[in-house]
């Protein structure tokens, strides 16, 4: 789909911080309020921004989730291609993500329960005996390093002079 | 012994920087925000540290040419073919240099017999003016002011030459105004200068921070200059790459060979990791359309627009800057001066910005804030200046 320079920039904003106010973007950006609200209306509408979730560290949280990426080998279906096999494998709540790939495999989930018993009940239960799914191989996720391009335990200190020509 | 009487008069009359003040205030300060740093706030990317790294693993630990490594002089042959219109001999146009600092050395001290007055337009970059006084020339001052978009007019460059101007420098984008020139800007000062042998030394180093549509022009790149110019650049802004120490300088080789041969003796040559590290810089940048420099530039670009609305809602003129990354708003309506406006708020505000004056007389009245800083850090700064400024216009 077609965006102009001006809703490529609002998108660009509201990817770094989705909190930022339509007024401040206007300013940011050199636009007017209204057509920093027409732009990011649009992007809503067209479903380019689908949702506005936080980026968190779950692991400095109580929470204890078990996640994996799994690598699926499908038969790709007469007519369809590869998607209906992906609806039928992420309309399932503990699939967080599913994408075609090419090579040695075909889809790759990134999953997440709350145990190590319900996961492997997914694989096994679930995933596994779908028509058409070959095989799978489950590879638990151990720690997150970097997430959406951000480093989850970097330290933003600023090494710079404070004052300098 | 009696140090002052055995050392040189002029290292020993240089004044000290009018910044060391308001630095050595703010090292004592528990969460003061300083927007006083010239300096970008982006760390070096990846790929370029890492070639960096590479090369000690692969032992280039040893001298270079003293022009700096001929695959990097290519390189910047490049570059500034593709970004500036410049056209340099990367075999003997080119000095690889320790910073676009060793640069404005070296064109200083390759040009002035003792004398030689070189003329500066102020407010500007506070080396200048005692590089020019150690290389045994007088600096002259050319004022320029907001109401002009703090460019040197014509006029103002013929008004002040005499016989023994040597030399004109152009700091454009400018630090500390912001202030640009652009292509006829450069072309009515090159008319002045065309009948005479007046040369340029035009410092780059901002070329790649230019705001609001406008791109760089480079002075050499205008009919008839090149011959009389010295360009100065490197890849402590463009690339964030201050620590480092990279960058060069070009000439036509004549000027070129002399300003090597000091270079030669006093730096032998620039660090050998600095270069690989530069050299990756430009290669991947030349690869990937210099991506990198374009997102950096989006995000000084915000930040401009926040302070330049900002200081205009306090009331505060701001004339808008188009390159480099700093704003220069005018204060002379609080009825402080520069210095004493930036002390106070300090002390009350903790905000550090530094006084117009560190960069010439010319720039009393104004104050030099700098957008290399986090977003968030800036709009605090922002509302801490305007709670300073409603305070002190009441009184």
């Amino acid at each position: 789909m077609s965006l102009t320079q001006e809703e490529m920039k609002v998108l660009q904003l509201v990817w770094e911080d989705s909190r930022i106010r339509p007024a401040d973007a206007a300013v940011m950006l050199g636009m007017t309020e209204e057509a920093v609200r027409a732009a990011i209306e649009k992007l809503e509408r067209e479903k380019v921004i689908v949702g506005y979730p936080a980026l968190i560290n779950w692991d400095k949280t109580p929470v204890e989730k078990v996640k994996a990426v799994i690598e699926v080998k499908v038969t790709p279906q007469r007519d369809m291609g590869f998607d209906a096999i992906a609806a039928r494998i992420y309309r399932f709540d503990e699939v967080k993500a599913v994408y075609l790939m090419s090579g040695a495999y075909d889809l790759m989930l990134e999953v997440q329960a709350d145990n190590l018993r319900t996961l492997a009940s997914f694989v096994s239960q679930k995933l596994s005996t779908i028509d058409n799914v070959l095989s799978t191989a489950t590879h638990f996720v151990l720690k997150k390093y970097k997430v959406d391009g951000v480093i989850l335990e970097e330290d933003h200190a600023d090494g710079r002079l404070a004052v300098s020509p | 012994m009696n140090y002052e009487s055995i050392v040189n008069r002029t290292v020993r009359d240089i004044p000290p920087s009018g910044i060391r003040k308001f630095f050595d205030i703010v090292a004592t300060m528990k969460d003061a925000i300083s927007l006083g740093v010239g300096e970008p706030d982006f760390v070096t990317p990846w790929n370029i540290c890492e070639s960096a790294i590479y090369s000690i693993e692969q032992g280039q630990t040893h001298y270079t040419s003293n022009w700096g490594n001929l695959e990097l002089r290519r390189e910047i042959a490049r570059y500034l073919f593709h970004r500036c219109g410049l056209t340099y001999d990367p075999e003997r146009e080119i000095i690889v240099t320790v910073g676009a600092s060793e640069g404005i050395d070296l064109a200083l001290r390759t040009l002035i017999e003792p004398g030689d007055e070189v003329l500066i337009p102020e407010p500007s970059y506070v080396s200048y003016s005692p590089c020019v006084k150690l290389a045994g020339g007088v600096p002259v001052g050319i004022p320029t002011d907001a109401s002009v978009a703090f460019r040197v007019l014509p006029e103002q460059l013929a008004a002040r030459i005499t016989p023994r101007t040597k030399a004109l420098i152009l700091p454009y984008p400018n630090n500390p105004t912001g202030g640009i020139m652009e292509r006829a800007d450069l072309e009515a000062i090159a008319k002045v200068l065309e009948d005479t042998d007046i040369m340029v030394i035009s410092d780059e180093i901002y070329s790649e921070l230019t705001y609001g549509g406008r791109t760089h022009a480079s002075f050499a790149s205008v009919p008839g200059m090149f011959e009389r110019t010295i360009t100065l650049n490197g890849f402590s802004k463009a690339f964030a790459m201050t620590g480092w120490r990279m960058g060069y300088a070009c000439a036509p080789a004549p000027i070129a060979k002399l300003m090597c041969k000091i270079h030669q003796y006093t730096m032998l040559c620039a660090p050998a990791q600095g270069q690989a590290a530069a050299t990756e810089a430009l290669r991947s940048g030349f690869e990937n359309n210099y991506a990198s420099i374009a997102r950096m530039r989006d995000v000084y670009d915000r930040r401009r627009r926040m302070m330049l609305k900002a200081f205009h809602d306090m009331g505060l003129p701001c004339f808008e800057p188009l390159g480099a990354f700093y704003v220069f708003p005018c204060i002379r309506s609080t009825g402080m001066n520069s210095e004493e406006f930036c002390e106070k708020l300090l002390r009350e505000q903790k905000v550090a910005a530094v006084p117009g004056t560190a960069f010439g007389a010319s720039g009393e009245g104004y104050i030099r804030c700098s957008y290399a800083t986090a977003t968030d850090k800036i709009a605090e700064a922002l509302r801490r200046i305007a709670r300073f400024v409603d305070a002190h216009r009441e009184a």
